[in-house]
């Protein structure tokens, strides 16, 4: 038998090539104008821009929400304690897969911080992950949670911000690997990784659970460090709050579903109170970078730690994600 | 009555010894920490007001954190820095100084605690806040959550 084609097969004519190599660049420059679509830093429509302009901000309500959503953890001098942690000057670092990350200022310091900054401004980098300039934060700034907050703490959170004290330390650049220090590809991760739907279904949560649910999901994006990430740094599914490799280096941060080994049998006022006292029920104590976060938490209303705690033991139980 | 006295003495001091023999630094520091875990859940119990403030249990919590502690830094010898579930971090033996510093600071503050003890339960609560903001101050940077 010999192939019905093969060797009696004419050689392309020069016509045929040619329509090959159109047909390349044809599908070249589609697949770079779909490239380029798909990864376009978007800033908020404005129409939510508008609904967030029209809030009546209060920064005593702001100061709350900075401590919900951790701000100082990063954004503070390390080893920064007490007031100090109200100076967010930037300059920690942060090791991941993808390189270090090199925290900015974000003081009202009108040319080393954010000082110059509208509402506008910051609405779009809390909740599209979209700078002034129009380029893409990369989303080691947690707005893949923080998109999911009300126009209202936004606004709060902005107004408290401009009371603290600036800095006029200046930013140092990320250090990052290639393919990842291109910025452009964020708009990759955000296609594939970013919007604002909950990361879990809780049937008919009382105002208690839904307080939790934002607060955990939202400003305190717990999950960041608590859930486990595929190589393109989006959170496997299925596996919420499982528990994950340490980014920093050795050991995991635990599985803080109901399951998790190591917190299976607290009760919520157990969860409450570590977030209060950073204790555990056998008063071992909070250690890593919970230990920082901890602080944050103390600083939260009694009723927005149970909250959390209710939400913690609301959400389904996972296998270890480490 | 006086060699009883004596050979029991001997036999417990012999029985300590073997002990401490037996265990590996790194469960000596396991215990370690449990103790002053257990000293420190014993105050606050208090604090929180599941127990009542009891001034003589106080002063015990304290010393058993100011002797236990007092030990503390010495269990992290070369040669111990995995193994046993152990959660302590590489930078411990690359900050031993500031290690040994922290670890001490919570021995001062148990001694200064001791020597001015609280006579009731907001005494307590002044000096417990201070007091255990050291675990967290130490554990931030030289604990490692172990895999499990």
């Amino acid at each position: 038998m010999t192939s019905p084609s093969g060797k009696h097969e004419q050689p392309a004519s020069k016509g045929a090539g040619r329509f090959i190599i159109g047909g390349l660049l044809v599908a070249a420059v589609v697949g770079a104008g779909v490239f380029w679509f798909v990864t376009a830093p978007r800033p908020l429509d404005q129409e939510r821009l508008v609904a967030i302009e029209a809030v009546d901000a209060d920064p005593g309500r702001g100061e709350t929400i900075f401590w919900a959503g951790g701000c100082a953890s990063c954004h503070a001098a390390d080893g920064a304690e007490g007031e100090d942690r109200k100076v967010l000057s930037g300059g920690h670092r942060l090791t991941s897969d993808f390189g270090t990350f090199v925290v900015p200022n974000i003081s009202p310091d009108p040319d080393a911080g954010i000082g110059r900054w509208s509402l506008a401004d910051f609405s779009n980098a809390m909740l599209a992950g979209v700078s002034p300039s129009g380029g893409h934060f990369y989303p080691s700034f947690p707005y893949g949670s923080y998109v999911r907050m009300t126009d209202q703490d936004v606004a709060d959170l902005f107004a408290y911000l401009g009371t603290l004290p600036p800095s006029d330390q200046a930013n140092a650049a990320h250090e990052l690997k290639f393919p990842f220090s291109i910025r452009r590809l964020v708009g990759g991760w955000k296609f594939l990784f970013f919007n604002d739907a909950p990361r879990v279904e809780l049937a008919d949560g009382d105002d208690q659970l839904k307080r939790g649910q934002y607060l955990v999901e939202g400003p305190g994006h717990c999950g960041e460090c608590h859930t486990p990430r595929n190589f393109l740094g989006g959170f496997r599914s299925n596996e919420w709050l499982a528990g994950a490799p340490n980014p920093e280096g050795k050991g995991v941060v635990p599985n803080i579903t109901p399951g998790g080994p190591d917190v299976s049998g607290w009760s919520a006022s157990d969860i409450a109170y570590y977030l209060e006292s950073g204790f555990t029920p056998d008063f071992d104590s909070v250690g890593g970078s919970m230990v920082d976060v901890q602080k944050n938490m103390a600083e939260l209303e009694a009723s927005d730690r149970e909250a959390i705690a209710a939400y913690l033991k609301a959400v389904p139980s996972r296998p270890n994600g480490y | 009555m006086k060699v009883r006295t004596l050979i029991t003495t001997a036999a417990f001091g012999l029985a300590a010894v073997a002990a401490a023999y037996a265990a590996e630094p790194q469960e000596m520091r396991q215990e370690m920490m449990k103790k002053v875990g257990g000293a420190t859940g014993a105050m606050a119990k208090m604090v929180k007001g599941e127990a009542d403030f009891d001034q003589a249990k106080v002063i015990e919590a304290l010393t058993t954190i100011s002797e236990t502690m007092a030990g503390f830094p010495a269990q992290f010898p070369e040669g111990s820095e995995t193994g046993m579930d152990t959660e302590a971090a590489p930078a411990i033996w690359t900050n031993m100084d500031d290690f040994k510093k922290k670890s001490m600071a919570l021995k001062t503050d148990a001694d200064a605690a001791i020597a001015n003890p609280p006579a009731d339960l907001d005494g307590l609560k002044t000096v417990f806040g201070p007091l255990t903001k050291n675990c967290g101050a130490c554990h931030e940077t030289y604990r490692l959550k172990k895999e499990g």
